[in-house]
């Protein structure tokens, strides 16, 4: 009998792993923004949300390696005299707890759903299924943009922005739910007809136990597949949300934010307070979407398509 | 494929009841037609004569069923506070901006997509194609709006070459002041350039791999193999035999995706101060224009209710099995 450690090292997913670079490197990177999002609050030079610490003197000082740089501000400062390089951590520190929250409430949704239309068949699939494919007829972007704005209006800008994490995490959840629903459902109908499912209702086991405990963890691959896939999603929306005024405000910058509110000291010279958190953004969404490429590739060759 | 159709048109009519009755709720709940029509500045006495004059007072049912009628029948979606003008004619004035802007779009990424897609299918291993391909990864994690900067500023800014913001010059296309375009002055062409290219660059790595996949999957079936052996030109096979069988699905997804890039207009919009749909609708926004947010709200979500139908139905006469599938 191997050990489950023996049987990943033999795996054929570490394997390729192993052989693909690019994968490798994505997942360092990866670790490092995790691991830097993680210990914003204990690594950065300063608090960018306590304005105690700003000083409106310090503002749109260059990255130190320019001309007007100072060793204080690594990375420069933006509009209001912030760290550039706290902002940034805490920005990604922002945009990753909605991104992984958004995910986790569209994979709760779309798995109950999923199985509950893939399993139960029927009047309650048909339902489910024209509910995801209403949604789906709409682009997710648009529904989440009319959620905020709606929010927004009807409870003014006070009030969405002392909740905004919260919020923005449950309208990008809600918006993009239809993709796991239909996933989970896929493998789910593959999969109930197995033998094994057979076995388990012979012998009398609850519908509830059967699905969950049975189908689901063989349905899950599809959603590791696709949840890499769409945190790189929720932080995009997130971000443009956030470009659009209807995200995280200003005084507790996302990534987004932090790019909308250099916008307009971009062309006056100030570079930095937009460019610095755009690559960032950029890099953190482009290593998910190569991981992502990558384990669609290996864990699902029948859909590879090159 | 009556009874299909009628399906289909039911359900959407369905649909639009249900958007229409929460945003009513919506607009019912929290918006104030009183404040829209007369301002703030009236007593509260005179502010409930209005309110019983406009049916304020009547049940929500009542209300909401005169919503739908006035709808139906008179076009009428309420009046804009901002502009103080019927929300469709807002709205109307509007739209020719962001289809112009879309249309430029699609333009550039079938221009674009179609020969680097069948470049990258027949020669996977070229630089070209290597190059291609991981430049589609970038374009995929770049937002659109930081596109839209870093153009701006390097067209714009640094060369000084093509205007940054606006619509510049445009001229009346039918002489009654609906449709005022930019597609026919130099200027407006101009300013058109940079807002789509920002535009493209969202959804061109998406169909060069999408052709691409299509393209390496039609060169692998029997058919193509037996053109070959027939001894056919290469030329004839890739774009006659190939290509052909290549473009079905792509059409489809390109439907599709037009509707999903009228959702991005609004980051383009906001960057280039393009005086389009999105644009007014983040000026209601900031503005809180509740009334003009829900008409706009009711229109986009018609277009797509009335463009997905249309296209299910065309579906259904080309593919008879979407028929029977939507049945049990």
């Amino acid at each position: 009998m191997k050990t489950k450690l023996q049987q990943f090292k033999e795996s054929y997913f570490l394997y390729s792993f192993m052989r693909d670079w690019v994968a490798m490197a994505s997942l360092v990177v990866l670790v490092v923004f995790l691991v830097i999002a993680f210990a914003a609050p204990w690594i950065s030079p300063m608090d960018p949300y306590d304005a105690t610490n700003i000083d409106i003197m310090n503002s749109e000082i260059p990255p130190m390696w320019m001309d007007g740089g100072s060793k204080e501000f690594p990375l420069g400062t933006d509009n209001q005299g912030r760290d550039m390089l706290s902002t940034m951590f805490y920005g990604l520190r922002t945009s990753i707890i909605i991104g992984l929250g958004a995910v986790a409430i569209q994979a709760g949704i779309g798995i109950v759903l999923g199985l509950m239309a893939g399993y139960l068949g029927g009047k309650t699939d048909a339902i489910l299924m024209r509910l995801a494919d209403i949604q789906f007829s709409f682009p997710y972007l648009m529904v989440a943009i009319f959620m905020s704005a709606i929010f927004q209006v009807v409870f003014g800008l006070g009030s969405f922005e002392r909740m905004a994490i919260p919020l923005l995490t449950l309208i990008i959840g809600l918006s993009n739910w239809p993709m796991f629903a239909r996933t989970i459902r896929a493998s789910v109908m593959g999969e109930k007809n197995k033998e094994y499912v057979e076995a388990a209702r012979v012998i009398g086991l609850p519908q509830r136990i059967i699905m969950f405990r049975h189908i689901l963890p063989n349905a899950l691959t599809s959603v590791m597949v696709i949840s890499t896939i769409q945190v790189a999603n929720a932080v995009m929306s997130e971000a443009a949300l956030s470009f659009l005024g209807l995200g995280m405000p200003v005084t507790k910058p996302s990534l987004g934010s932090l790019i909308r509110a250099g916008q307009e000291y971009f062309f006056s010279g100030s570079w930095w307070i937009t460019v610095l958190p755009g690559i960032w953004l950029v890099l953190f969404v482009l290593v998910i979407n190569l991981l992502g490429d990558w384990l669609r590739d290996v864990l699902n060759p029948k859909l590879y398509k090159g | 494929m009556i009874a299909f159709i009628i399906r289909r048109v039911l359900q959407a009519v369905v649909v639009m009841l249900v958007i229409s009755l929460v945003v009513f709720a919506i607009k019912n709940q929290f918006g104030d037609p009183v404040r829209d029509l007369v301002g703030e500045r009236v007593t509260p006495e005179e502010r409930q004569q209005i309110a019983d004059k406009m049916g304020l007072n009547d049940p929500f049912f009542v209300q909401y069923g005169r919503f739908v009628k006035n709808a139906v029948t008179q076009g009428d979606l309420g009046r804009s506070f901002l502009y103080n003008k019927p929300n469709l004619e807002v709205i109307a004035n509007h739209a020719p901006a962001t289809i112009e802007l879309v249309l430029g779009t699609a333009l550039i990424i079938i221009v674009l997509s179609l020969p680097l897609g069948v470049y990258c299918a027949l020669k996977p291993r070229s630089w070209l194609s290597r190059f291609t391909m991981s430049f589609s990864t970038l374009g995929v994690s770049m937002p659109v709006f930081l596109t839209a900067i870093l153009l701006i500023y390097l067209f714009a800014v640094h060369w000084r070459i093509l205007p940054s913001y606006g619509r510049g010059e445009t001229v009346d296309l039918f002489g009654n002041g609906i449709w005022m375009t930019g597609l026919l002055t130099v200027d407006g062409l101009k300013h058109l350039i940079l807002p789509c290219i920002s535009l493209s660059t969202l959804m061109l790595p998406l169909f060069i791999r999408l052709i691409r996949s299509e393209m390496m999957e039609v060169l692998e079936t029997e058919y193509i193999k037996y053109a070959w052996a027939k001894g056919l030109s290469p030329r004839r096979v890739w774009l006659v035999h190939a290509f052909k069988n290549t473009l079905l699905p792509v059409i489809t997804v390109f439907g599709v995706q037009i509707g999903i890039m009228f959702a991005f207009t609004l980051l383009t919009e906001l960057v280039f101060q393009w005086p389009g749909m999105g644009f007014m609708f983040l000026e209601a926004v900031n503005r809180a224009d509740l009334s003009l947010l829900i008409a706009y709200l009711v229109v986009v979500a018609a277009l797509f209710v009335v463009v997905n139908t249309v296209v299910d139905i065309l579906y259904g006469f080309i593919n008879p099995t979407v028929r029977i599938t939507g049945t049990k």
